[in-house]
């Protein structure tokens, strides 16, 4: 039957535009990966002799060491702040009713639309004038600001999704308030949580533009680290970095997919 | 009898520890913003931090067609941009949500969203290493014969587009993908029993009702295109510059925070009118959509 045959060609077609997309998508990954294992300091393709030395080199980097650390501590801070305001503002969102409750959401989630720069700049501004010009205080504020519209959002989905009938049990039994959140409402929501930090804790460690208004030589994170290096050499350590980066980042996201489902946290299935 | 006041405390318990950190979040941001509307009107003091009097100065300085050329083709670039991710993320998030193989949806998954928290700067360098004079795409259309001098990819409003199309790809797709994801699927089966074929199905039932994933994947894509920084700096290497570029050269290059500060007022006042342009055109395309 010709509809059948066209019905099929169409599906094989869509099968391979969205192999190309895909194959767009992984493109840079996959000819960064090429650089870094690359012998030499020019590129060339392939490459004509492979070696480790840029990994090495890359380690070795001090501006890449110290980095790393800033961000850790950075990360560590502002992801967990952002965990607690976050978890308990989605709460207060989906349960309760009080003044400037939409006012206070649409401020929390505007950093969506507006730019890192502007966000970094004024963060830079009141630092200057506070006296905390470029401490650790200044970027982690602005990092919390920056991530608490994921975690919002990821924590927000699980209590929609949560059964409420457990809780409802819990205090029937006679516990308090507090006995339900903690032992009830909090291990329901834990997946929503983990996902929350996680996504928190990524966007921190890799944000760049703002970081780059608010980070001092003393409190530089990775991303800002990376992109001085890019500006003044060109030998492939930044390849060999970024495979390193990209890597880290598939491994964490493949678990929270197998483990928290991606899909139900940014929306794109149905909940079941 | 139930004393009056009691419950009323119980009704929403923890209320106030669960509000009153954000709401202090929500304070601090306000602050920042408000400083920068407070220096975008005050005068700069050549060689210090501090700002000057009150001014409209900075505001009129805009208005010089150096900078006006510059919000003229950041506007462009974010244009071309959403567009060019719509095109290309519609098919992915139509695949993510309706193919039935587990593994396939997961490896879309994972490969689309990666890029969203790989960073500005790791995404933008990959880019210059396959779009540079001696990188990958050169070198492989050199290879084969199809060129003989390298394309000029870098520093070209082509390159900076393609590499922001694959930073807004994820959200794009993310937000069509939850917009399909919502859609009764019986509709289409329906068109289809009235005859309709695939791409008649698709055209006229599954892309409208998939409108409110469209607008909202547009916009976003726009509002991060003008928040992309790093891209434009190291690919446009100042041949394409953006708004973020010129308030980042104030700002730490000449430390004319005043001026850097009124170019971001106005770049988001720009934003948040093309934002509700954009909104006012899609109204009659909504109103096609679910009902």
């Amino acid at each position: 039957m010709p509809r059948a045959l066209s019905q099929r060609l169409f599906a094989f077609a869509g099968v391979l535009v969205v192999a190309a997309i895909l194959g767009f998508l992984v493109l840079p990954a996959v000819v960064v990966a090429l650089a870094a294992f690359n012998g030499r300091a020019i590129l060339s393709f392939p490459p004509e002799t492979w070696s480790l030395r840029w990994f090495v080199k890359a380690l070795a980097y001090e501006d890449f060491q110290a980095g790393f650390r800033n961000g850790l501590i950075v990360t560590g801070w502002a992801s967990s702040i952002a965990l607690l305001v976050g978890a308990g503002f989605a709460f207060a969102l989906d349960r309760y009713r009080f003044p400037l409750r939409g006012a206070i959401e649409a401020v929390l989630l505007s950093p969506l639309v507006v730019p890192h720069f502007t966000v970094g700049l004024g963060f830079l501004i009141i630092a200057a004038q506070v006296g905390l010009a470029r401490s650790f205080t200044t970027v982690v504020a602005c990092h919390v600001v920056l991530v608490l519209p994921f975690v919002l959002r990821s924590v927000y989905v699980s209590l929609r999704n949560l059964d409420r009938r457990f809780e409802l049990a819990a205090a029937s039994l006679g516990a308090s308030p507090g006995k339900v959140l903690l032992t009830v409402t909090l291990p329901l929501l834990a997946p929503g949580l983990v996902s929350g930090w996680l996504f928190a804790a990524i966007l921190s460690f890799n944000e760049f533009t703002a970081s780059l208004f608010v980070t001092a030589q003393r409190t530089q994170t990775l991303p800002v680290a990376m992109y001085n290096y890019v500006r003044e050499y060109a030998d492939p350590s930044m390849a060999a970095l970024s495979v390193m980066y990209i890597v880290a980042t598939a491994t964490l996201l493949t678990f929270a997919n197998a483990y928290l489902g991606l899909g139900k946290v940014l929306n794109v299935e149905h909940a079941r | 009898m139930i004393p009056a006041a009691a419950p009323r405390v119980d009704a929403q318990p923890f209320l106030r520890a669960f509000v009153s950190p954000a709401a202090l979040c929500a304070l601090g941001l306000i602050a920042a913003l408000a400083a920068v509307l407070q220096y975008s009107l005050r005068a700069h003091i050549p060689g210090s931090l501090d700002a000057g009097a009150f001014t409209l100065a900075n505001f009129t300085a805009l208005l010089k067609p150096l900078y006006a050329r510059v919000f003229l083709d950041t506007v462009w670039i974010c244009f071309l941009t959403a567009f060019f991710s719509l095109l290309v993320g519609y098919p992915l998030a139509y695949a993510l949500v309706r193919t039935s193989n587990v593994l396939v949806k997961s490896v879309i998954l994972v490969t689309s969203v990666t890029p969203l928290f790989l960073g500005e700067v790791v995404r933008t360098y990959s880019w210059i290493i396959v779009l540079g004079n001696n990188g990958f795409v050169n070198t492989m259309l050199l290879k084969a014969g199809l060129i003989e001098r390298p394309l000029q990819l870098m520093f070209t409003t082509f390159g900076v587009v393609v590499a922001l199309v694959h930073v807004t790809l994820p959200v794009m797709v993310i937000m069509l993908a939850a917009a399909l994801a919502h859609i009764d699927r019986d509709y289409e089966r329906a068109a289809g029993t009235l005859g309709a074929g695939p791409v008649r199905a698709f055209l006229t039932v599954t892309l409208p009702l998939s409108t409110p994933g469209i607008i909202a994947g547009v916009t976003t894509a726009f509002a991060w295109t003008f928040s992309a920084f790093a891209t434009p700096q190291l690919i446009g290497g100042g041949q394409v510059n953006m708004v973020s570029n010129l308030v980042y050269q104030l700002g730490f290059a000449s430390f004319n925070f005043p001026f850097a500060a009124s170019l971001s007022v106005a770049g988001l006042a720009l934003t948040f009118a093309v934002l509700g342009l954009l909104r006012l055109a899609a109204r009659p395309l909504e109103r096609m959509g679910p009902h």
